[in-house]
């Protein structure tokens, strides 16, 4: 009996590899399991590999798993690339179509189904794929009839006949690998609790949590990884009377996003590395006129084009200084998909509360990386708007114009939106006084970047760093950010199995950086371990400015476009001992 | 209902004496005043550049955003606010150059705005380099040698653009451009109002007594039919795009806004921010 299962289907891309995963994994989730998944995917539509490695556990899983136990094979190439993550007792299901070659030097057991010989004979090779889903099934000797409820949700409108043809496919893979197998003993499943939770991707989360949030207006731009979050809200925003407007490019998504929230309703953009370079002027702008905005930064592999579809976090000091000048800005890195929901809605609150831009960070296996998750709690989403002022303001005499950035002694200045009787005032770009004249003085100049920044020295946000400590003398803190939570609390136990005392932080509020609760967790650790996925150490660098300990302060990198993995984390940080 | 004088504010403007940009900010508040606008209905998005200015000139809510990203900002400013009068402004370097992308886009997508450039055929705020509305040969600090590129034709590409609104003026014919903008104001999409408004500081070529010369008034050509692209596109070419008055209007092409799926009819900036527990329990169930 195992509790937990990584599974991996490959083949070329356009080959349904992605829909396999899916109908494989929405089952499973509903039978309770939790499940992490993670895609392998190139830039390109048809051709090339591509492979959707999912993780099934009973208890909460997140990150991807070391090794393998089932590798469904769609091509030759599918085995030669992956088989080395197989363990020993590992399975690979090939497609018998290709003449499957074991490689020597595995000892997983190969086994070569007709996949797209039986899907052919029961009416279309594109059932091949429910054929693999029904050669799994046999292997984890799990009960087909789990899948009926997908297979009816997604083939349901193409006919009764379809939706049986497909069945017939899973249940003649079954059978043809139960036979194949004979005495070999299956992988059976642990039973799941039966839960009903969500299963989604971090993208899906931060576009809804932006619908609960008050957002009602996208301006945005095509890009991978970031597009499914202006996918779903053009779905969702018509029955709430906003919408969604695809721009002619990333510049004026930024600068629609601008005007809308000028304009008084929520509005945000979302892009990926490149996009945000685009943005960065109009970032500026937000900053010095003060105007709310949230924008979402999908990291990928950078810089340039770089690695489009791969793992990376090397955005952050992009995201804490972008744009010239400087401008009071929030940067925050959610974890996990669940708190992608949270911190997407609390984003808008912040923007309105401090008037400034406010990044929500996440990287590519967090955005696309589907995985279980517990219920939302929609109490917990506020709407907070700040100084925004009611329509019943006082009259200005002379042609006056409302203080809008009047110098306050938090920084905050009364906000209005154009419509509103006597709150007329100017907003530039060009430094300006109290009511948004341009002016060039020098007092004013320090009165208002003093009072920009005084904004967010005064920051409130909930857990800026997601403690895991333990200990009050540890060996080891270990820091990440974004989607290495999962792979570090699995090196951590590992860790501790090892005798190490190890404590864990997650930075969630990446800029304005939590120094001071990060500096008693380096002060109480003999070494500290900052792991990302780029190849310079940016948040390690961004802690020894805020905090130092540069004499323990230690890079685990990994640049090659994939997550990290708990053993790779595990071992690098033994090294350090 | 205010008058013209209402949009007026106590700021000077810091454009030249003799600018062309001042008569333009004078039929805005003209066309302002009687189209019936409010002050505190009426939201001016300017770009960068001496005629950028303009957003602060006008006793408006107004907004001087980045260089050449007016449009995007107003066509913002509009979806969160369609009750919102919202005037686009520029110069042509800022609407023909660094910001054609959004010029030919807004001018397709047809939001409800109207977008008014100050063409100067020169870029002022920088002390006179070539502008894209600068003629082949014309000499200026960045083209000592003259300009060896085709100059733009704005009226042109509005037209193959889609537009369902283009016009030109002369910033000194106060009372048509006036009406000009007036009428814009009211058309339900785009509108483009392209106004020649000379640079008495670097432009020693296109002069007011130049374009005096050389400006046709389509309404002094017979039988002119602004409902006519095909015959638009002809006058422009013929006269070399130097005509003033309403070139071509489309008025049965809906606005954008008429036509977004389930856009609200109220402004969204007045809808209540908070969803109801049944709809977002209608969203979290499609994950499961």
């Amino acid at each position: 009996m195992i509790n937990q299962l990584s599974w991996k289907v490959g083949g070329q891309q356009g080959e349904g590899i992605e829909s396999t995963g899916e109908i494989f994994s929405i089952a499973l989730n509903r039978l309770g399991y939790y499940l992490y998944g993670y895609r392998h995917f190139s830039s390109r539509i048809k051709g090339g590999h591509t492979n959707n490695k999912i993780r099934v556990s009973t208890k909460e899983v997140r990150s991807i798993s070391d090794d393998l136990d089932i590798l469904v094979a769609f091509d030759q190439e599918t085995v030669d690339v992956n088989y080395k993550e197989l363990h020993e007792k590992g399975v690979i299901l090939a497609d018998a179509k290709f003449d499957p070659k074991k490689p020597e030097d595995t000892q997983a057991a190969l086994y070569a189904v007709p996949f797209t010989e039986m899907a052919s004979e029961l009416g279309t090779s594109l059932m091949k794929n429910m054929v693999a889903i029904g050669a799994t099934s046999a292997i984890l000797d799990l009960d087909i009839q789990v899948f009926e409820e997908v297979v009816q949700e997604i083939f349901g409108r193409k006919g009764q006949q379809v939706v049986d043809k497909n069945m017939e496919a899973i249940k003649a893979g079954y059978e043809y690998t139960k036979e194949k197998l004979a005495g070999a003993e299956p992988m059976h499943l642990e039973k799941a609790d039966g839960q009903k939770r969500l299963f989604m991707i971090g993208n899906d989360a931060i576009a809804m949590g932006a619908l609960a949030g008050g957002c009602r207006f996208m301006a945005a731009y095509p890009i991978t990884p970031a597009s499914e979050i202006m996918e779903y809200l053009i779905k969702k925003l018509p029955a709430l009377g906003g919408t969604v407007i695809q721009t002619e490019d990333e510049i004026a998504a930024a600068t629609m996003a601008i005007g809308a929230n000028y304009g008084g309703v929520r509005a945000i953009t979302a892009s990926a590395g490149p996009g945000l370079s685009l943005k960065m002027e109009a970032i500026g702008l937000a900053g010095i006129t003060e105007t709310p905005i949230v924008i979402v930064d999908t990291q990928r592999g950078g810089p340039s084009t770089g690695l489009p579809t791969k793992q990376e976090q090397s955005d952050l000091m992009a995201m804490i200084y972008g744009t010239h000048g400087e401008i009071p800005k929030i940067v925050m890195a959610p974890s996990t998909v669940q708190e992608a929901f949270y911190d997407a809605a609390e984003a808008f609150n912040l923007a309105e509360e401090y008037q400034c831009p406010v990044i929500v960070l996440t990287d590519l296996q967090l955005s696309l990386g589907k995985q279980t998750v517990e219920p939302l709690n929609f109490d917990k989403v506020e709407i907070r708007r700040g100084k925004l002022k009611a329509d019943d303001l006082p009259e200005i005499e002379n042609k006056g114009y409302f203080k809008r950035y009047e110098v306050t002694e938090d920084g905050v200045s009364p906000r209005v939106i154009p419509g509103m009787k006597n709150g007329i005032h100017h907003v530039t770009g060009v430094e300006h006084d109290e009511t948004g004249k341009p002016s060039e003085s020098a007092a004013n100049r320090i009165a208002q970047m003093d009072k920009r920044f005084r904004k967010i020295s005064h920051l409130k946000f909930d857990t800026p760093i997601h403690k895991n400590a333990p200990h009050e003398e540890a060996d080891l803190l270990i820091v990440g950010f974004n989607s290495t939570r999962g792979a570090i609390e699995e090196a951590m136990g590992r860790l501790e199995k090892d005798g190490l005392k190890v404590n864990h932080a997650h930075v969630r509020l990446i800029h304005p950086f939590p120094a001071e609760e990060m500096m008693q967790l380096v002060k109480s650790a003999k070494k500290v371990a900052v792991i990302e996925n780029n190849a310079t150490g940016q948040l390690a660098n961004i802690m020894k400015m805020n905090v130092g300990g540069h004499e323990k302060i230690h890079k685990i990198l990994k640049y090659d476009g994939n997550p990290f993995l708990p053993q790779e984390v595990h071992t690098k940080c033994k090294e350090l001992f | 209902m205010a008058t013209f004088k209402e949009f007026r504010n106590n700021v000077k403007p810091n454009w030249c004496p003799g600018c062309g940009d001042f008569s333009v900010q004078a039929a805005m508040q003209r066309a302002a005043a009687n189209v019936g606008l409010e002050p505190e209905n009426l939201a001016v998005i300017s770009g960068i550049g001496c005629s950028g200015r303009i957003s602060g000139y006008i006793n408006s809510y107004g907004f001087h955003g980045i260089h050449g990203r007016s449009l995007p900002i107003a066509q913002g400013v509009k979806m969160a606010n369609r009750d919102l009068t919202v005037i686009a402004s520029g110069g042509d370097g800022d609407g023909f150059a660094i910001g054609m992308g959004h010029t030919i886009h807004a001018i397709r997508r047809n939001i409800n705005i109207t977008y008014i450039v100050m063409d100067n055929q020169i870029y002022g705020l920088t002390k006179g380099q070539t502008s894209p509305r600068s003629a082949a040969g014309f000499k200026t600090k960045s083209t000592p040698a003259g300009s060896i590129e085709q100059a733009i034709s704005p009226m042109e590409m509005a037209l193959t653009a889609g537009a369902t609104f283009v016009a030109q003026s002369f910033s000194t014919d106060l009372k048509d451009l006036t009406a000009l903008i007036e009428a814009g104001i009211k058309h339900e999409g785009f509108s483009l109002i392209n106004v020649f408004s000379p640079c008495v500081t670097y432009n020693k070529v296109n002069t007011y007594d130049w374009f005096k010369e050389n400006l046709t008034k389509l309404s002094d050509i017979e039988g002119y039919d602004p409902s006519n692209r095909e015959a638009a596109m002809q006058t422009l070419m013929k006269h070399n795009g130097l005509v003033t008055g309403l070139i071509y209007q489309n008025t049965e092409r809906k606005s954008y806004q008429e036509l977004v799926n389930g856009y609200s009819k109220t402004p969204l900036s007045k809808a209540d921010l908070k969803l109801d527990q049944a709809h977002f329990d209608k969203l979290v169930a499609e994950f499961m």
